[in-house]
């Protein structure tokens, strides 16, 4: 178990700096410039370079902030992600705890980013702040429903929790064949479900300067940054569970399948985030309840109507 | 119903043919320029600081220290002391304190002899202001080292009551 | 309107700026908010006053010139037009026709230069990073051109009183012209990339409406009035220049809201290449620059007023000579602070985020707001 959770930790930090690196990357070659290029061969090194000048500089606490609540509210947003990883089969062996309600786990543990950012936003005291905290949950909250019942229509169509059946199931086809529709609302909302852009709502740069994370600075701002990549990396991980057939591939070996698929799913995310503007608040909430939610109930439907006549 | 499925499809499908641009320019090459190892070649006409031009003839400067420079520029940058020799003045001083000058040019064209032209210096950066003093006769005699010619020698005046400062009479 | 704070205790107050990433400048907002919504406004400026207008009393004619490309930097070209304008005007000086058409194809091209900023800026305030580095990668080019036969890439000091200070060159005509055809080639993927996206419709669509009324009684001009459907522009309506002498057209919008103001813009960077494509096919041969310009230039007594067209509206230069070499008193009359103005009409009882997109839609220099 030890072994496990440092190896957790190990991947989780090697997942975030290179995904760092290649949200850089993919913006710097979608901008038409080169990004990242002075450290390590075409600025591999740069996102370690940036962590340690993050973890050497001073931790500002501002005067006037609910202290306790201001300092947990980094690490609550580091913790669930730990035991997100415990779940997600790698491959057939690369599992650390098979569980048999593997998926709720993932679904419960990162709605406890929301907890996170509230505490933040509202401990900063400033106003901004209070904003993205307030946007943030609303946002998750709506976004929270479609992901599920979109999940849940594999799940009915697998009639297990645990994401190795869930991976055994799509031998033949996957999953994004039979329901292609559960997997553009499983993308778009799970884009809104980590922030981000069109989507990112709770820390607008142009409207609320930096949102949730406006006062935190060195390291307590890193961890917010390393969570949302690493939430990044989560949810494309259940997207390729659910929908990509997991670690199933030919000659290379699952785990890089498994990869290869995870890191195709976040690139897909950083283009849209490269792509589209942002959304406005109430939009954002409107196309949640009035266009997801009802597409995904229709989906979720049509699945058990198949279900039970063929 | 069919305009609510309609105004869905319309809007995923503009949302498709942007990221369809995104991608197209994702596999593009570079635009960019790696300032500092590669650098671009400045313009003919491209306005640096000023500076004195050396005369391919008689490969010296060509300023008779009239102060029209001095008295032209609006940020009163310019700074010329002359002193006569043998009827005709020539400047012993030419320095400008390029951090307040605005590039207009009008010392340029006031010139009466054609003195001055823009140099096509950028890389400047200097960690105090006076690193921005640039001294124009120290240029010119750097120019001249590169065509082998000792710096300029400094015109004596011959009287003392004859040394004036342009920005005196300005 | 004064905002006192803590007399209702449902709203609270919050400050927008004088550093925030939207306001493209040292300006404040102060915000009387009501949950998200505004219900108060009040634009707070003056953080970066220089005094332009004081300093011209104290500066020849000439020296005046290199101020007017720091008011607006981003259409220095039109605003060195209207003061030498404003000066020939008031000297009597006649401009050869060589260098008017050098002026109207510098200042069209810095006109385009302007609004595809303007383009790319906006785009980020709505969270749009991409065709800011597209609109930069055009811009580019345009700057090079200009770098090319004026000697800088912003703040232009070019126009003199009575022409241009250089000629142009067949490399010049030859680099615009390959703009022109490359700019053309990129309406399609900005097109894809931003008017038709469904996000930015739904952004921009009926949001931060300009009545026609409302436009005039606060004096905005530019592309915001004409957005509103009053087709006024000074290239027309006052012509200047050889203007006249071109084929354009003043695209004006329907309902006054921000998508109407974006789309004129668009479309006015497309009049710009018409009009640079006829004066480079028209250009005529001979001086640039008008005899007998005294160097110390000393119009006689009288006051005059000349308007051009920048990219954000009517920039007037209004002057009075007492018979000096300086200037008795100059008055600018800038765009952007008539435009800034109907703000806090417009942006009350909507978003912060709406907010944002409203103000981005004026395309406000604040350095020309505060000059
Ligand atoms: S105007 Fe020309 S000649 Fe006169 S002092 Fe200046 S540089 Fe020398
Ligand atoms: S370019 Fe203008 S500001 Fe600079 S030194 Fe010459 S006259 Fe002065």
């Amino acid at each position: 178990m030890i072994v496990a959770l440092i190896g957790v930790i190990a991947l989780v930090s090697v997942n975030a700096l290179f995904l760092i690196w290649m949200e850089r990357k993919v913006a710097a070659h979608i901008q038409l410039r080169p990004g990242p290029m002075e450290v390590g061969y075409h600025g591999a090194l740069q996102t370690v370079a940036d962590a340690l000048k993050l973890m050497g500089k001073e931790l500002i606490t501002p005067d006037e902030v609910d202290r306790p609540v201001y300092l947990l509210a980094p690490i609550i947003i580091f913790l669930p992600v730990l035991v997100l990883f415990l779940v997600i089969p790698f491959s057939p062996n690369l599992i650390i705890r098979d569980l048999n309600v593997g998926i709720l786990l993932i679904f419960a543990f990162s709605s406890l980013t929301v907890l996170s950012i509230l505490m933040a936003g509202w401990s900063s005291n400033n106003k901004y702040s209070v904003f993205g905290a307030i946007r943030s949950i609303a946002q998750n909250i709506a976004y929270e429903i479609p992901l599920l019942i979109t999940a849940m229509s594999i799940i009915l169509m697998v009639g297990s929790f645990k994401l190795t059946d869930i991976v055994a199931a799509q031998d033949k086809v996957w999953f994004v064949v039979i329901q292609p529709l559960a997997f553009l609302l499983y993308i778009i909302c799970a884009t809104a479900e980590t922030n981000r852009a069109p989507f990112d709502i709770p820390e607008a740069e142009s409207e609320l300067v930096a949102g949730f994370h406006t006062e935190y600075s060195g390291m307590r701002f890193g961890l917010f940054f390393l969570a949302e990549y690493t939430n990044m990396f989560v949810v494309s991980a259940v997207a390729t569970v659910l929908f990509l057939g997991g670690w199933r591939g030919w000659i290379l070996p699952p785990v890089v399948w498994f990869l290869i698929k995870v890191y195709a799913i976040i690139f897909l995310i950083m283009w849209f985030r490269w792509t589209f503007p942002r959304l406005r608040f109430d939009q954002l909430i409107t196309f949640a309840w009035k266009v997801l939610i009802p597409l995904a109930f229709v989906n979720l439907l049509v699945t058990a109507l198949a279900i039970k006549l063929f | 119903m069919v305009a609510y499925f309609r105004e869905m499809f319309v809007g995923l499908w503009s949302l498709v043919a942007g990221m369809a641009v995104t991608i197209r320019y994702f596999v593009r090459p570079i635009v960019t320029v790696q300032y500092p190892r590669q650098k671009l070649t400045m313009t003919p006409k491209y306005r640096g600081h000023i500076e004195l031009i050396m005369d391919p003839e008689t490969n010296t400067h060509r300023c008779t220290a009239c102060g029209m420079c001095v008295r032209t520029c609006p940020s009163s940058l310019i700074t010329v002391e002359g002193v006569k020799v043998k009827k005709k003045k020539l400047p012993v001083k030419h320095v400008i304190d390029y951090s307040y000058c605005s590039l207009c040019g009008l010392c340029v064209e006031v010139c009466p002899t054609n003195a001055l032209k823009f140099s096509n210096e950028y890389r400047l950066a200097g960690y105090q202001r006076q690193d921005m003093v640039i001294d124009l006769m120290a240029r010119l005699d750097a120019e001249r080292a590169t065509v082998g010619l000792p710096p300029l020698p400094i015109p004596t005046p011959e009287s003392e009551e004859e040394t004036t400062s342009a920005e005196e009479k300005a | 309107m004064m905002l006192e704070p803590g007399i209702e205790e449902k709203t609270f107050y919050l400050n927008l700026g004088p550093q925030h990433p939207s306001t493209h400048g040292v300006l404040r907002i102060l915000l009387e908010m009501d949950g998200e919504f505004i219900a108060n406004s009040e634009p707070v400026i003056g953080y970066g006053h220089r005094a332009h207008e004081k300093m011209a009393e104290l500066r020849t004619y000439q020296q005046y010139l290199p101020n007017l490309g720091r008011v607006d930097y981003l259409h220095a070209l039109a605003y060195n037009h209207g003061y030498c304008l404003a000066v020939e005007r008031l000297a009597g000086i006649e401009v050869p026709e060589r260098a008017e058409f050098i002026r109207v194809i510098t200042s069209e091209l810095n006109r385009i230069a302007s609004h595809l900023l303007w383009f790319g800026a906006y785009l980020l305030d709505l969270g749009a990073f991409t065709p800011f580095l597209y609109c930069f990668d055009d811009r580019e080019n345009v700057v090079d051109i200009l770098d090319r036969v004026t000697g800088s890439r912003l703040t232009y000091c070019y126009f003199r009183f009575g022409g241009v200070r250089d000629d142009i060159d067949d490399e010049f005509i030859a680099g615009c012209r390959a703009f022109i055809t490359r700019l053309r080639s990129r309406w399609q993927d900005y097109d894809d990339l931003v008017t038709k996206n469904v996000i930015f419709i739904n952004r921009t669509r009926d949001v931060g409406i300009i009545t026609p009324e409302q436009a005039l009684k606060y004096g905005v001009t530019g592309p915001c009035l004409r957005g509103s459907g009053i087709p006024y522009d000074i290239r027309r309506s006052e012509p200047y220049s050889v203007y006249p002498l071109f084929d354009f057209e003043i695209p004006i919008g329907e309902r006054g809201d921000i998508m109407d103001r974006y789309v004129v813009r668009l479309c006015e960077m497309e009049q710009s290449l018409r009009i640079i494509e006829q004066a480079l096919d028209k250009l005529p041969n001979g001086p640039i620059m008008a005899e007998k310009v005294p160097k110390r230039l000393k119009p006689a007594e009288g006051e005059v007023y000349a308007a051009v067209e920048s990219g954000r509206g009517e920039f007037g230069t209004y002057i009075v000579s007492k018979g000096d070499t300086k200037p008795y008193r100059i008055k600018l009359r800038v765009p952007s602070f008539s435009n800034l103005s109907i703000i806090s009409e417009l942006i009350k009882d909507t978003l912060v985020a709406d907010m944002v997109a409203i103000l981005g839609s004026f395309d406000l220099v604040i350095p020309e707001v505060d000059r």
